[in-house]
């Protein structure tokens, strides 16, 4: 009996199956879900605000159920919350119940939670949402975004895993669309998650618009917005922390970027807040290895868009070797090149962005540009200056990676000083490319890598733009 | 072995001296214990204050001296400063309890420093009041009284008032003693808190202590403020 007990904890262990998460019973559906705000949230018995004889009786009619948060096997612990298993970051703490106690250390930031602590999970009914959805959009898809947005729409209905690898510029949000609505319309709850809140932050505004009679909600760090059981949640990756089993399709932007490849917990939630049977949708135009690999291997269907929206190709960097930067710099001049290639942009009227791969190395190219501006992480100016540069009233932007997503500037040129650092890893290369030539009216940008010895990641951005490019001519999948 | 703050890898260094004597855990890495200032050079003789000139007083303990106290002197491991604010509210406020391992060693050295000539010796950590101690869980003075080598006793109760750090000085200054006595103490006693900012606490609790029989009264806190 212990044997198999052993067994099966094992077996629990290492396969991280959400089995513990009490399921919403269908028999139990007649009941009127007056806690659309539960619904499929994975809370703690202390942040749920409700009056203690209201809870008892949810509790002993079995609409609400507590589960312990921690989970206790026989060589370590398991904090259901975050996903951690490491032995070294869970600790000791004496507690009222007279034995030691242990908590989770990984995700104590959100409220410390101990062997002592339980969820609170609602098993009643799922809130039901209108059904009439009009999507109100008018735009026109051209013929990779067309076959894009049915592959999403298919993984949605027949509740697969998709790989969406769409070059930067394909307009990936109008792919969503269709498939989007479609779901929607059929009472599907869905979440579009990505690790980065800025991108949060602009796409509500855009649903809002093409989707209006829809309960949507965004969640980042620091929002206002709550959910009450809305239907269409955008939010953080972090925020996917507080959910369970609660969505039917979940579109995962940007899956590369930092921190959500980084930190395991993150997937770990985003697994745990789909249902079992659902779809998920990955969005990125520079997949990680673990994706690469899985897609060939076709053990993860993808699609690609290799044209951009205005169906001109991506940009093709050169690279152009600048030995001895840095003795220049020391000497407080630009490399030769560097500045050959900076007076021949200035002539033209695009303007210039120049990525650093340090802060240390932006503020010194600063110095030595006339007219240049940098920003960094921590400036605290730095919209105001990306507002500026994008206003034309800074022509020569320079830059550390913070700039290398999610942005879009009309007409510039790019140039990374010091391509070969190690900071600029393949997929930050590909980004970088990506921010040029965005706009319809001016679809070409001229790309220049200033290296002191090409790296790897180079080598390889450079070859996956062109296999792009080449897939895009072909016309092929 | 991982420090206990980053997380980097320790790696033990290797000398005939570390190759011979007992194996000894590190929590932190040197990386991090750099950035801890502890309270070197000259102090105010009363409360530990880092100040110009030696074995003088600083102008708080004059104010406090004028009023007769209660409490004879304050020792203090560490200096406060941006870094200690950031373990602090960690292992205070987000109640990481196992941070307190970070300051084992150099509580235990300090303490017997100061304190190894006194006899009868009783340690008495700073209570919670009871709805802060159901808030976090610990209480931070236990802790640290833990790591002392000398018998401990919940000698005195707090009744619960607004935080200390939420108050301005004046307020502080002027607000009533929320101690009361619990169990009398004959001996010679140390107080134990985490932080001596205006002192206003470990006066308090002084005075009661000393108004129930207690022959001095010293207080021994991590950090002077």
């Amino acid at each position: 009996m212990k044997f198999a007990q052993v067994i099966s904890s094992l077996y629990s262990y290492f396969n991280s199956s959400f089995d513990w998460i009490p399921s919403t019973s269908t028999a139990k559906s007649h009941s009127p879900n007056v806690y659309p705000s539960l619904s499929g949230k994975l809370l703690l018995e202390k942040e749920v605000e409700m009056n203690k004889e209201e809870k008892e009786m949810l509790l002993s009619q079995g609409l609400l159920q507590r589960v312990p948060v921690i989970e206790d096997y026989v060589w370590g612990y398991l904090c259901r919350r975050c996903g951690n298993k490491k032995r070294r970051w869970f600790a000791g703490l004496p507690c009222d119940c007279g034995e030691e106690c242990v908590y989770c250390r990984n995700c104590i930031e959100m409220g410390r939670v101990s062997t002592s602590s339980h969820f609170l999970v609602w098993t009643g009914s799922e809130p039901k949402w209108i059904n009439d959805h009009v999507l109100k959009w008018d735009g026109e898809l051209t013929f990779y975004q067309k076959r894009a947005s049915e592959e999403i729409k298919s993984a949605i209905d027949s509740k697969n895993d998709l790989l969406v690898w769409a070059v930067c510029g394909a307009g990936k949000t109008e792919m969503l669309f269709e498939g989007l609505s479609h779901a929607l319309a059929e009472g599907k709850r869905v979440c579009i998650a990505t690790p980065r809140a800025d991108v949060v932050k602009e796409l509500f505004p855009r649903f809002q618009e093409v989707l209006p009679y829809v309960d949507m909600v965004a969640l980042y760090g620091g929002s206002q917005h709550v959910d009450e059981g809305a239907q269409l949640v955008l939010s953080t990756t972090h925020q996917l922390l507080r959910y369970a089993q609660a969505f039917d399709v979940l579109i995962i932007d940007e899956v590369d970027a930092f921190p959500f490849y980084a930190d395991s917990s993150l997937l770990w939630a985003s697994r745990r807040a789909k249902k079992k049977e659902s779809a998920t949708i990955y969005l990125t135009a520079t997949p990680r290895i673990r994706f690469k690999i899985l897609s060939k291997l076709k053990k993860l269907q993808t699609v690609f868009v290799p044209q951009r929206f205005h169906g001109h190709p991506l940009p093709v960097p050169q690279f152009v070797s600048c030995f001895g930067w840095k003795s220049s710099l020391d000497k407080n001049t630009l490399p030769r090149k560097f500045k050959s290639w900076l007076h021949e942009k200035e002539a033209g009227t695009r303007r210039v962005l120049v990525f650093a791969p340090t802060i240390a190395l932006a503020e010194q190219l600063a110095d030595l540009i006339p007219n240049g501006v940098y920003v960094h992480s921590e400036d605290e100016n730095r919209d105001e200056k990306v507002q500026q540069f994008r206003e034309h009233e800074i022509s020569i932007l320079i830059s550390t990676s913070i700039l290398e997503r999610g942005v879009t500037f009309p007409s510039i040129d790019v140039a990374v000083f010091h391509a070969g650092h190690r900071n600029f890893d393949e997929a930050a290369l590909v980004q970088i490319v990506g921010r040029a030539g965005r706009s319809a009216s001016d679809p070409n940008g001229d790309v220049v890598f200033f290296h002191d010895g090409k790296s790897e990641a180079m080598v390889e951005a450079r070859y996956s733009i062109l296999n792009m490019n080449d897939r895009s001519r072909k016309g092929e999948r | 072995m991982h420090c206990l703050w980053c997380d980097q890898k320790i790696l033990p260094e290797v000398t005939w001296l570390t190759f011979l004597t007992p194996h000894k855990i590190k929590v932190l890495c040197e990386e991090c214990k750099e950035k801890f200032s502890f309270i070197v050079g000259p102090v105010c003789i009363r409360c530990n204050r880092p100040m110009e000139g030696k074995g003088k007083t600083c102008y708080d303990c004059e104010r406090w001296i004028a009023q007769n106290p209660s409490l004879e002197c304050n020792i203090s491991v560490f200096e406060y400063n941006s870094f200690m604010q950031e373990v602090i509210s960690k292992w205070k406020y987000r109640g990481d309890y196992v941070l307190a391992e970070l300051f084992r060693e150099d509580v235990q050295q300090r303490f017997d420093e100061a304190f190894s000539h006194l006899n009868n010796l009783v340690v008495v950590p700073i209570p919670l009041s009871e709805e802060r101690l159901q808030e976090r869980g610990f209480n931070q003075a236990e802790a640290i009284a833990s790591f002392v080598n000398y018998p401990s006793e919940n000698a005195i109760k707090r009744i619960h008032t607004e935080k200390q750090s939420k108050k301005s000085r004046k307020e502080r200054m002027t607000s009533t003693n929320p101690f009361q006595i619990q169990k009398p103490q004959r001996s010679t006693i140390v107080l134990i808190d985490d932080i001596y900012t205006t002192g206003r606490t470990l006066h308090h609790a002084a005075e009661v202590l000393k108004l129930s029989g207690a022959q001095e009264v010293h207080a021994f806190t991590l950090i002077r403020g």
